[in-house]
C-alpha cells in the first residue's frame, strides 16, 4: 500500500479547484461520483448522501474505491456488458483494445472522452465523477424534502472524503442550511485543522471514522498517520455538540479487544459524542474494485458473521457507550 | 394459537379444494320446478331458501364458528345459473397444475346429465355473450379489457356495522314499514318494489332458517358428545346459531358468529366478485370486546381464540373457480375478503383500538391465505400501530397492507358521499374504495392500456392477428410530431373505453333485471327505504370503476418514442415507423436498440419528470375517458389502478414495445414502475408515484419490494415507517411491500414442496408463491430489490 499523503494535508494541495473557484460561492464546483437518495445508514432520519471524489486515505477494505482518486475514472459493469462491440467502435484508439470482456481501454491511452460510455446501451460503462455546482447538487437532494421532514433526516456529505473539497463543501453546507436542510458531513477526519473546524461550524452532525488506534497497523492498511485524525477528532470535540463515531469492522484487522478497548477509551473522552456505528464489512468494494479494473486487496475477507458484530457491539457497549450497527 | 385452532389450521391448509355440485344440483332442481311461477326477485329469494334449507350442513371436531358454503371446507359451490362450467371446464380445473380444483366423477356426470342440459344457453354468461355486439367480443378477444360480471356477479361489498345493532326479524319489521308505505295509486314502480321487498323479506326467513338448522345440528352433536367440556361447548353454540342472526347479537360470540352466517348467505345467494368483507371489525367488535371483559363474561384468550377460529372460516373458502380467460388473469384460491384495521371512526377520531393489535397478532401468528387484511393509516393512527402492522408486514408473508385513511375520505368526498359515510368506509378486494354498508362499487374489468398503444402504432389494427378492431389514426408513418402521436392514442383510448362502457351497459341492464340480491340488498343500504335491488340501483351509492393495467409500462413507451423518435438529436433519430417494424420483428437482430430503450431512456418511478409527465398525461387521458359517465345503476364510471394478476395476461397478447419489452412479457403492474426500471430507490418511487392525482381515483396499487435486510432492525422499521407518513402525506392511497430475498424465491421455485407456506405480495393481494405461474414467480423475482450495494448505481 503506497501512503498518498504522509502529513497533514493543506486546502490547497488537495483541492486545486479551491483556489481557482473561490469568490464564486453560487459558482462554486466540485466533483462528486454518486448522489444517494433514501440513504438511512448515514446519520439520522431519510437522508441523501452526496459523495464527493477524491481521498487522501487508501483503506484496504474501502467499500467505495471509486471515490478514491480525486479525477474522473471509468466502470465498467461486466453483469450488464452485453458484448455489442458498440464502445469499441466508438473509441479513437478502439484498435488498441484487448480482447477482454467486457471491453476496457488501455489506460495510457483513455482520456475519459466518454464516447464509450455515451454508446453503450446497457449502462454497462459510466464515468465516475461529474464536475457539478453547488446549485445542482442541492436541486439534486431537494426532491426528497419531504422525507427529511418526515423522518428527521436530511443531506449527508461523504466520499471519498469530503473536506478534500472544502470550499466546495462550505458552500454546499451553506447553501442546504439557508433551505432549512439539516447536514451530516462524514469524514475520515485527515484534513487540517482550521479546515475541519470551519465545516463543522456549517454542518448539523459530523460522523467521524476511527478505523485503527495502533499508528503502525493505521499506516498500513490506510496509508496514512492516525494521528492528525485523532487530535482533529479532539479539536472538533471541543467546539461541536454532535459527533457521532463510525467504526467499520474489518475481521481480523480491527476487530481485536485491544483495537475496540482504545477505541471506547477514545469515545469516553469526547463530550459531543452521541453514539458509535459499527459498520461491518461488506464486499460491495470488492465488486466495485474489479468494476474499477483494479484489484483488491481483501478480495478474500469474509464479512463479520452477525453474532461477531453483536460482540463487538456488546464490548463497546460494556463501556457505557451508545453503539448501533449497520448492516 | 391455542391446541384446537392449531389443529383447525392445520386441517384447513391441509383439505384440499374442490368442486361441490351440491349447489348446482339444488339450483337446477329448483329452477326446474318454480321458473315461471314468481317474479324474478322472489324466484330468486325463493332459490336462495331452498339452498338454506337443503344444503348439506358441517360441524367439524372442535369447531366454535360454524357454517361452510359447500358441504366441507374448501368444497366450492358452483352457480350454473351464472356461468355454466363445460365437461372441459372441469377436467381443466381438475387437472391444471396451479389451483387446481378437485372434480370427481359423480360431480362430473351430475354436470353432464343434469346441470349442463339444462343451464346451457340459459345462463346469464350464454346470454351475455349472445347479446354483446360483435365489436366487443372482437375487443375483448384481442385483450384490450376483461369483463368481471361474465362469470360472477356484481358484488366487492363490505358490511357496515348495521348488523352488531339489528337482527333479521328488525330488517323485516324494516322491509314491512317500507312495504306498508308502497303506493300503488301514484307510484308506478309500487308492484316492482312490493316484489323486491317480498324477496328481501324470503331472504331473511332463508338465513334465520339456515342458522336453525345449525343451532338444531349443535343440539344433537352435543346429545350425543361424550365429552363434557365439547358438550357444553355445542350447547352454547347451539345457544348462538339460534339466536344470532334472527336477533341482533348481545356478545362477542353472537357477533362474530352471526357476521358468518351474513357472510355465508351472501356467498350462497350469489358468487359476487370478493366474497364478502366484514369492513371495519375491529372498530364493530370493540363494544362487544370491552363490555365481554367488564363484565367477566370474556377474556383476552377466548376472543382471541375465537377471532381464531373465525379466521379459518375465511381460509376454508377459495375462490368459486373461473375458466378461461379470467383464469388467466386471477389464477388464486384468495377471494379477497380484507378486513380494514384501524382507520378513522364516522366522527373523525383515530378507529384503531386493543382488537387491532390482537388482529395483528393472529395475523402475524396464522399466516393465513384468506382473509386479506390492511391497515388504514390516518395522520391521527399512532406510531405504535403503524409499525406493529409493519413487524407484521417483515414476516414476508405481505399482509397487511397499507392504506391512506385520509385520502380513502377526500376520495370518497369527490365522489359524493357524506363525511360520516366516507369515514366509515375504507377498502376492500385489492384497493379498492367503498362506503361500506352503503354503496354498490361495481368492478367491470382490466383495460390494457399497453394494447391501445399497440393499436395506435398500428392505425386501429392488431398487429397479433391482423384484425382492424380500433379506428384508423394514421400509420406510424404519419405523425409528425410526439402529440400528434398522443392525440391518436387518445382518439383509440376513447374508442375502446366507449365500447366497453357500451359492453357493460347491456351486462348491468341483465344482472338489474334478472338476477337481484335479495339478502345483499337487505344489508346495504338504503334497498329497503327504495324498495330497489342492489343491483338495480338499491345502494345509497353507485359507482362502477374501470381498472386500469399498464401504467408505468405506458409511460416508458411513450417516454422512449419521446426520446428516440421525437426529441433526441436528428442524427441520432430513430424514425417512428423503423421502430415499429423493429417491434413486429420483437426486437430480432436490434438487442443493442433495445437495450438501449430499457436503460437509456428516462423511466417512471425515478422521480424523473420527463418521464412522470407523460404519466400525469395517460392518468388524464384515461380520467377524461371514464369519469363521471352515467353508469346503469344511476351511479358513475370512475377509475381504479390495479391489475390483480392481469397485467400477466395482458402481457401476454401484447406484442414488443418500444419500453424494450420483449413480445408476451408481463406488463407493469398497477401504478408500480416496470419491473426494474426504478434504479433510485424507494423514495423515488412514491414521488414518481405520488405525482398521480389519487384523489381522483377509487384506489391505485403500488407494490414496493424490499429484502428483509432493510427493515430487520429498528431503526430499519422505523425509516420504513417514516416512507409510508410521506407517501401517504403526498396524498398516495396505497402501498404494499414483499419483504422477502431472490434467493428464497429461487429455492422455492426449484423446491416447491419445502416452500408451499411462502406467502408473497403479487398485486393487490397475497398469494401462495409456489402457486403462481412460472412467469409471475420470475416477475416477483425481478422486481427491483430496495436497499442493494451501496453506491452500485
Amino acid at each position: 500500500m503506497s501512503p498518498r499523503a504522509t502529513l497533514a494535508p493543506t486546502d490547497t494541495q488537495l483541492d486545486p479547484t479551491a483556489a481557482l473557484l473561490a469568490g464564486q460561492p453560487g459558482e462554486q464546483r466540485g466533483w462528486i461520483f454518486n448522489i444517494q437518495r433514501c440513504s438511512v445508514q448515514d446519520g439520522p432520519g431519510i437522508r441523501s448522501t452526496v459523495f464527493l471524489k477524491g481521498c487522501p486515505l487508501c483503506c484496504a477494505w474501502c467499500h467505495n474505491p471509486e471515490g478514491q482518486a480525486p479525477q474522473p475514472e471509468l466502470i465498467v459493469l461486466d453483469t450488464r456488458c452485453i458484448a455489442c462491440g458498440q464502445c469499441r467502435n466508438a473509441c479513437a484508439f478502439g484498435q488498441a483494445w484487448d480482447a477482454a470482456q467486457p471491453p476496457r481501454p488501455p489506460a495510457e491511452n483513455c482520456a475519459l472522452c466518454g464516447e464509450c460510455v455515451a454508446v453503450c446501451p446497457t449502462g454497462a460503462r459510466q464515468l465516475i465523477g461529474e464536475h457539478r455546482s453547488v446549485a445542482s447538487v442541492v436541486a439534486a437532494v431537494e426532491p426528497d424534502r419531504i422525507f427529511y421532514d418526515e423522518s428527521g433526516g436530511g443531506v449527508t456529505f461523504s466520499g471519498g472524503e469530503p473536506l478534500l473539497q472544502p470550499d466546495f463543501l462550505k458552500a454546499l453546507l451553506e447553501a442546504c442550511r439557508a433551505r432549512g436542510l439539516r447536514t451530516a458531513v462524514d469524514t475520515c477526519g485527515f484534513a487540517c485543522t482550521e479546515t475541519l473546524l470551519a465545516v463543522a461550524q456549517r454542518a448539523d452532525l459530523i460522523l467521524f471514522d476511527v478505523k485503527l488506534m495502533e499508528e503502525a497497523k493505521h499506516r498500513q492498511y490506510t496509508g496514512v498517520s492516525n494521528g492528525p485524525i485523532l487530535e482533529n477528532l479532539r479539536a472538533l470535540d471541543r467546539v461541536h455538540k454532535d459527533l457521532w463515531l463510525r467504526v467499520p469492522l474489518i475481521p481480523g484487522i480491527n476487530d481485536d479487544a485491544a483495537n475496540l478497548d482504545a477505541v471506547a477509551r477514545l469515545a469516553l473522552g469526547l463530550t459531543g459524542l452521541r453514539q458509535i456505528s459499527l459498520l461491518p464489512y461488506h464486499r460491495a468494494g470488492a465488486l466495485k474494485f474489479r468494476r474499477l479494473g483494479q484489484a483488491c486487496a481483501l478480495a478474500d475477507l469474509e464479512p463479520p458473521s452477525a453474532s461477531a458484530v453483536e460482540r463487538a457491539a456488546a464490548h463497546l457497549r460494556a463501556f457505557g457507550l451508545e453503539v448501533r450497527t449497520g448492516r | 394459537m391455542t391446541p384446537r385452532t392449531a389443529e383447525l389450521r392445520r386441517q384447513s391448509l391441509a383439505a384440499e379444494p374442490c368442486l361441490s355440485g351440491e349447489r348446482a344440483r339444488l339450483i337446477t332442481e329448483f329452477y326446474q320446478a318454480n321458473t315461471g311461477h314468481y317474479s324474478v326477485p322472489v324466484l330468486r329469494a325463493r332459490a336462495f331458501l331452498h339452498l338454506c334449507q337443503h344444503k348439506t350442513l358441517y360441524l367439524g371436531e372442535g369447531e366454535l364458528i360454524v357454517g361452510e358454503r359447500g358441504p366441507r371446507p374448501k368444497a366450492v359451490p358452483t352457480f350454473p345459473e351464472l356461468t355454466c362450467h363445460s365437461l372441459e371446464d372441469l377436467q381443466i380445473l381438475n387437472s391444471r397444475p396451479k389451483t387446481w380444483y378437485r372434480v370427481d366423477a359423480e360431480c362430473l356426470e351430475l354436470y353432464e346429465r343434469t346441470i349442463l342440459p339444462y343451464w346451457r344457453g340459459r345462463s346469464m354468461r350464454d346470454r351475455m355473450f349472445a347479446e354483446l355486439p360483435s365489436e366487443w367480443r372482437a375487443a375483448y378477444e384481442a385483450g384490450l379489457f376483461t369483463e368481471f360480471m361474465e362469470q360472477r356477479a356484481p358484488g366487492h361489498t363490505v358490511l357496515d356495522d348495521k348488523i352488531y345493532r339489528k337482527g333479521m326479524l328488525d330488517f323485516k319489521r324494516d322491509i314491512a314499514a317500507a312495504r306498508a308505505n308502497l303506493d300503488f295509486l301514484d307510484d308506478p314502480a309500487a308492484y316492482a318494489k312490493r316484489e323486491a321487498l317480498n324477496s328481501f323479506d324470503l331472504s331473511c326467513d332463508a338465513l334465520i332458517l339456515f342458522a336453525e338448522r345449525h343451532a338444531a345440528l349443535a343440539r344433537e352433536l352435543a346429545e350425543r358428545e361424550p365429552q363434557p367440556q365439547r358438550r357444553a361447548e355445542l350447547e352454547r353454540l347451539a345457544a348462538v346459531c339460534a339466536r344470532v342472526p334472527a336477533h341482533a347479537p348481545r356478545d362477542f360470540y353472537e357477533a362474530l358468529q352471526s357476521y358468518w352466517f351474513c357472510h355465508l348467505g351472501v356467498i350462497t345467494e350469489l358468487n359476487g366478485w370478493d366474497a364478502f368483507n366484514p369492513g371495519h371489525l375491529d372498530q364493530h367488535l370493540w363494544p362487544f370486546y370491552q363490555r365481554g371483559l367488564a363484565d367477566g363474561t370474556l377474556t383476552r384468550a377466548a376472543a382471541r381464540e375465537l377471532l381464531e377460529c373465525f379466521f379459518i372460516k375465511f381460509n376454508n373458502h377459495p375462490a368459486p373457480p373461473k375458466v378461461g380467460v379470467t383464469a388467466a388473469e386471477s389464477g388464486t384460491y384468495t377471494d379477497f375478503a380484507n378486513i380494514n384495521l384501524g382507520g378513522l371512526l364516522p366522527d373523525g377520531a383515530d378507529g384503531a383500538n386493543e382488537l387491532s393489535h390482537i388482529l395483528l397478532d393472529i395475523v402475524d401468528e396464522m399466516h393465513l391465505l384468506q382473509p386479506s387484511t390492511n391497515i388504514q393509516l390516518s395522520s391521527k393512527s399512532p406510531d405504535a400501530f403503524l409499525k406493529h402492522a409493519l413487524r407484521v408486514v417483515r414476516q414476508g408473508y405481505g399482509f397487511p397492507s397499507l392504506f391512506n385513511a385520509d385520502a380513502v375520505v377526500l376520495e370518497q368526498l369527490r365522489q359524493g358521499k357524506s363525511l360520516e359515510d366516507a369515514r366509515a368506509g375504507g377498502c376492500s378486494g385489492c384497493v379498492e374504495v367503498g362506503a361500506f354498508g352503503k354503496e354498490a362499487y361495481i368492478l367491470t374489468g382490466y383495460f390494457n392500456l399497453v394494447k391501445v398503444l399497440e393499436l395506435t402504432l398500428h392505425n386501429g389494427v392488431d398487429p397479433r392477428t391482423g384484425n382492424a378492431l380500433g379506428p384508423q389514426t394514421g400509420a406510424a408513418a404519419s405523425f409528425a410530431t410526439y402529440d400528434a402521436l398522443f392525440g391518436a392514442f387518445g382518439q383509440q383510448l376513447r374508442h375502446f373505453i366507449d365500447l366497453k362502457i357500451r359492453g357493460n351497459r347491456l351486462i348491468e341492464q341483465m344482472y338489474a333485471q334478472e338476477m337481484p340480491a335479495p339478502l345483499l340488498s337487505v344489508l346495504i343500504d338504503d334497498c329497503i327505504a327504495r324498495g330497489r335491488d342492489y343491483n338495480a340501483g338499491g345502494a345509497r351509492y353507485n359507482n362502477t370503476f374501470i381498472q386500469m393495467v399498464g401504467l408505468g409500462s405506458l409511460t416508458d413507451c411513450l417516454s422512449a418514442i419521446q426520446h428516440s423518435c421525437f426529441n433526441g438529436s436528428p442524427v441520432a433519430r430513430l424514425e417512428l415507423a423503423d421502430l415499429v417494424a423493429i417491434l413486429e420483428r420483437d426486437f430480432a437482430g436490434n438487442e443493442p436498440l433495445r437495450q438501449r430503450l430499457l436503460h437509456r431512456t428516462p423511466k417512471y418511478g425515478n422521480d424523473d419528470d420527463r418521464a412522470d409527465t407523460l404519466m400525469r398525461a395517460v392518468f388524464d387521458a384515461c380520467f377524461a375517458a371514464v369519469d363521471g359517465r352515467p353508469d346503469a345503476r344511476g351511479g358513475r364510471y370512475r377509475v381504479e389502478w390495479l391489475p390483480t394478476t392481469c397485467h400477466v395476461y395482458f402481457g401476454s397478447v401484447t406484442g414488443a414495445m418500444p419500453d424494450g419489452r420483449r413480445a408476451g412479457w408481463p406488463l407493469s403492474e398497477g401504478i408500480s414502475p416496470v419491473q426494474g426500471a426504478d434504479r433510485h430507490g424507494p423514495t423515488a418511487v412514491l414521488k414518481s408515484a405520488a405525482k398521480l392525482d389519487h384523489v381522483k381515483t377509487g384506489g391505485t396499487l403500488l407494490n414496493l419490494k424490499f429484502a428483509p435486510n432493510v427493515v430487520s432492525s429498528d431503526e430499519g422499521l422505523d425509516q420504513w415507517a417514516h416512507l409510508v407518513r410521506a407517501y401517504f402525506k403526498m396524498d398516495g392511497h396505497h402501498v404494499q411491500f414483499n419483504v422477502v430475498t431472490a434467493e428464497t424465491l429461487r429455492q422455492a421455485q426449484a423446491q416447491p414442496e419445502q416452500h408451499r407456506d411462502l406467502i408473497v405480495r403479487v398485486a393487490g393481494y397475497s398469494d401462495y408463491f409456489c402457486d403462481l405461474s412460472p412467469e409471475l414467480q420470475e416477475e416477483i423475482i425481478s422486481r427491483t430489490e430496495h436497499g442493494t450495494l451501496g453506491n452500485a448505481k
